[in-house]
């Protein structure tokens, strides 16, 4: 079976983003860029399979500008086989996105797509549900635990009161959520032996899709500081304030 | 809390803008170590510092190593990464591909070798000694030898020691007593007692390869009477796994200042089986060359802790608030202002980050020259880089660890009381980064190799591969007001140099006298060379730099400091030098 891994170039979640001073955007320029956490779990996750026999092939895709190209090659130092760019200095939205990994999946004939559950610049958490509507395909979010067996994918979810297990008939989408599994640090061999993996190069137009976004920014800004916390000497000062400061008594 | 982060940045820095890595790779025939390869591998190398040896520094150091039936134990979740480091290849980052390693280069190397030494000191020294030993083997040994034991150690799951000092001789190597017997075989029977080797016995690996310098029957006395032989604590049976146990047993570990988690061991050679490494006699030949790779290597450490301490005061003077800056409150609505605000903290802070920079430029420089020592394609070029990196060696080791205590010490002070308890881990700092300037040979003992073996040798030609770029880079800036206090300290060495080849012809002890400030001297100049270096990369980089504007910025203004502030010290070393050795000389012993 073939896997499909979507990675985007986040941000690194170490960094801390500040908004550039024209309020269009976060400052991208000299900041350190990284995989997605959540796409790194998804990896993680293609590779385990592919070890333990289940899976054959994991081809990896990113879209966006040509620096993708080294989270791709990330994720082939992983243990990912191939990669595939698609190229665009465009920063498309969730529903473009997720109509070209649509284009990639008809090429490709996947029998799983593996992505993180959402990315941390935008946190949108949409993709994995769009491109599941798109190909009328089952998708399991959030997932914490995944085991195939025959065309049953089996997926632990991580819902707002607890956990749910659903059974997909593969193909289908999976999404990953933290608590997967702890992706595994690149080994120097793999990273040298990832250089020499392919990767293929596309535009945006070869897979029939505008990556023009739809939605305008308008501003960016940073969240009002939080002004500083005050101590009160007693209870009665506490019940006072409360009542005539904070007017929620 | 220790803090440490991969100084990713200025390693790329260092590597790619100030020693033009691309140029580089080319010259030694590796353009296919590109700088994004160079950069994935450090970003890795720094996620398994930072996120496996980190967390077991402090640990480390608290529970220490210990001594059961023979059998070291090393601290808690030691053996768990000492396992993930070999599954990551580590160890093998520079080592030939023949044996296993992935001969990347050693600009990258020092590098990442940099990384788990700030991350985790004794730790770094297991496979940092076993490094060293697959060098030495692979310069002097056998094919037999090289064929059994590299692929072993190049992959991590053999370790290997250097076993050079006993209880009566450590400097003084000549006097060693250790003996070896030709046996029938062609092998050795090697008896004898060694004190003081690091991970001499451990729990990380199934085996470990001694190096031992022993004497042979009938040697000439001194050091022209020691040889090198390889003595396994298993010997490999035939299939090449570990065999019968070795007459080498651990009689004690000793009980330290620091570096609590590196087992410093004292072995005992009772007829062990081993074979020679390289010619009779020429024992000392091939030690050096796994010498020399420790001396940079010790060097590094001390850069390395002095980056974790840099990192940690940093963190802890923009956090500790304490008194209100002297130009008036900074953050009225706090209580006080965090100590950052106070120029004397200043002064510490930028001290520590004016050297560790420098010094990691200077590491990036050396470790240019051993790439091209034994890749490049010229062999005059290999010629000068060997001379390059054998004047350098010296300095590396000895002004790179003294400034390791010195700057640990200093941003110790960053955290007032809260430095001397243990809590925030900077007095172990201070108390690991003090071994370096001891072992590997003291550093006292540094500058006399320098100014009694380098600087004379070939009649001064190693000191030229240092002086030449230095003078051309001076001339080539010589409108640059910027380049002045380079262009003064750097006329205050050559008049100390000609003073020094001088007067010590006369009289050796006059260099002895003046070794320690000349090697001090050569190392500021080596530093200002890197400042002013990387102040004109940075200089060039600003106008077009985006958002890494900051980073030059910083580069500049750190530069500039360096000049100001420390640079100077040029002046009175040389004073000092002048001086010469009668007040040092003149007490009678019996007066001390
Ligand atoms: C933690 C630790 C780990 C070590 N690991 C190893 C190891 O793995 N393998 C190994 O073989 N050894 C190891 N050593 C030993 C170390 O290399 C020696 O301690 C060091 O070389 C100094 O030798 P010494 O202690 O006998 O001091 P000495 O030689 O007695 O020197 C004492 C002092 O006198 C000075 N001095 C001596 N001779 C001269 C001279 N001719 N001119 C001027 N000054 C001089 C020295 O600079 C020093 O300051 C280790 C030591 C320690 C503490």
């Amino acid at each position: 079976m073939k896997l499909l891994v979507p990675v985007k170039r986040v941000v690194d979640y170490n960094v801390k983003v500040r908004v550039k001073s024209d309020q269009t955007g976060v400052e991208l320029a000299g900041v350190k860029m990284a995989m997605n956490p959540f796409d790194e779990i998804a990896i993680e996750e293609a590779v385990r399979l592919k070890e333990k026999g289940v899976a054959t092939e994991i081809v990896v895709v990113s879209i966006g500008v040509a620096a993708c190209q080294e989270t791709i090659r990330t994720a082939l130092a992983m243990g990912a086989d191939r990669g595939i760019l698609v190229e665009t200095d465009a920063s498309p939205e969730p529903l473009a996105v997720a109509k070209m990994l649509r284009a990639l999946v008809a090429k490709e004939e996947p029998g799983l797509v593996i992505m993180g559950k959402q990315a941390i610049d935008d946190d949108m958490n949409a993709t994995g549900q769009m491109l599941a509507a798109l190909l009328g395909w089952p998708q399991g979010t959030f997932a914490s635990k995944i085991a195939i067996e025959g065309d049953t994918a089996t997926v632990t979810r991580e819902v707002d009161g607890g956990l749910e297990t659903v059974a997909l008939t593969m193909p289908a989408i999976i999404t990953a959520d933290l608590r997967l599994n702890e992706p595994r640090y690149a080994s120097l061999p793999n990273i040298m032996k990832a250089r020499k993996k392919p990767i293929e190069t596309v535009k945006p137009a070869d897979l029939g899709v505008d990556p023009a976004p739809r939605l305008t920014t308008l501003k960016v800004v940073e969240p009002p500081t939080r002004v500083a916390g005050k101590k009160v000497g007693s209870v009665a000062e506490l019940v006072g304030k409360l009542r005539t400061e904070a007017k929620v008594i | 809390m220790q803090v440490y982060k991969a100084p990713l940045r200025d390693m790329q820095f260092v590597m790619h803008e100030l020693h033009n890595s691309a140029a580089h790779v080319a010259e030694i025939g590796q353009t296919d170590v590109t700088a994004e390869l160079m950069d994935s591998v450090l970003e890795e190398a720094g996620k398994f510092a930072t996120d496996i040896l980190l967390p077991l520094n402090a640990s480390g150091d608290e529970e220490g190593c210990r001594l059961e039936n023979g059998v070291v134990r090393t601290p808690k979740g030691f053996v768990e990464a000492y396992k993930k480091f070999c599954e990551g290849g580590w160890g093998g980052l520079s080592s030939p591909t023949e044996y296993g390693g992935q001969g990347l280069p050693e600009i990258l190397g020092k590098m990442v070798e940099e990384m788990q030494c700030s991350a985790n000191l004794s730790f770094g020294l297991y496979p940092g000694l076993t490094h060293g030993a697959t060098l030495a083997l692979e310069g002097h040994g056998s094919e037999e030898l090289k064929r059994r034991y590299l692929p072993k150690m190049i992959d991590g799951s053999w370790a290997g020691t250097m076993c050079l000092t006993e209880a009566h001789c450590g400097t003084d190597l000549g006097m060693m007593r250790t003996k070896a017997t030709p046996h029938e075989d062609g092998s050795y029977r090697i008896n004898g007692a060694k004190i003081f080797i690091s991970a001499g016995e451990h729990d990380l690996t199934e085996n470990i390869v001694h190096l031992v310098l022993a004497r042979m029957d009938g040697a000439p006395r001194g050091i022209k009477g020691v040889s090198m032989f390889l003595v396994p604590k298993f010997v490999p049976s035939e299939d090449g796994r570990p065999g019968a146990r070795n007459g080498v047993t651990c009689t004690a570990i000793e009980h330290k200042m620091g570096l609590k988690a590196s087992a410093t061991t004292q072995l005992y050679f009772d007829d062990a089986v081993g074979w020679l490494v390289g010619e009779p006699n020429r024992g000392m030949r091939a030690m050096f060359t796994m010498m020399n790779a420790e001396r940079l290597s010790v060097g590094i450490q001390g850069l390395a802790v002095a980056e974790t301490a840099y990192q940690s005061a940093a963190f802890y003077a923009r956090d500790r608030i304490q008194g209100r800056a002297l130009s008036g409150a900074k953050y009225p609505e706090r209580a006080a202002d965090p100590i950052i605000v106070h120029p004397d903290v200043r002064r510490s802070l930028m001290t520590v980050r004016a050297y560790v920079e420098g010094c990691r430029a200077l590491s990036g420089w050396v470790a240019t020259a051993l790439d091209l020592e034994s890749k490049a394609a010229d062999p005059e070029r290999r010629q000068e880089a060997e001379e390059f990196v054998a004047i350098m060696t010296p300095v590396v080791k000895a002004l790179f660890t003294d400034l390791g205590f010195e700057l640990s010490s200093m941003a110790l002070q960053v955290y007032g009381g809260h430095g001397y308890i243990r809590d925030h881990g900077m007095e172990q700092l201070v108390r690991d980064a003090r071994i370096c300037m001891i072992y590997e040979g003291a550093n006292g003992i540094q500058a006399l190799d320098l100014v009694g073996r380098k600087m004379p040798a070939h009649m001064g030609r190693f000191l030229r591969q240092f002086f030449h770029p230095v003078q051309a880079f001076i001339e080539t800036n010589s409108d640059d007001p910027k380049v002045l206090p380079l262009a003064k300290s750097f006329a205050a060495l050559q008049q100390a140099t000609a003073h020094l080849a001088q007067v010590s012809q006369k009289d050796p002890e006059e260099a002895g006298a003046a070794a320690t400030d000349y090697l001090r001297l050569m190392g500021l100049v080596a530093l200002g060379f890197m400042w002013a270096k990387s102040a004109k990369v940075a200089e060039a980089k600003l106008p077009h730099a985006n958002g890494d504007a900051g980073f030059y910025k910083a580069k500049l203004t750190t530069a500039q400091f360096f000049a100001d502030r420390l640079l100077p010290q040029t002046g009175a070393l040389w004073g000092a030098i002048k001086a010469g050795k009668a007040s040092m000389m003149e007490l009678e012993e019996a007066a001390f």
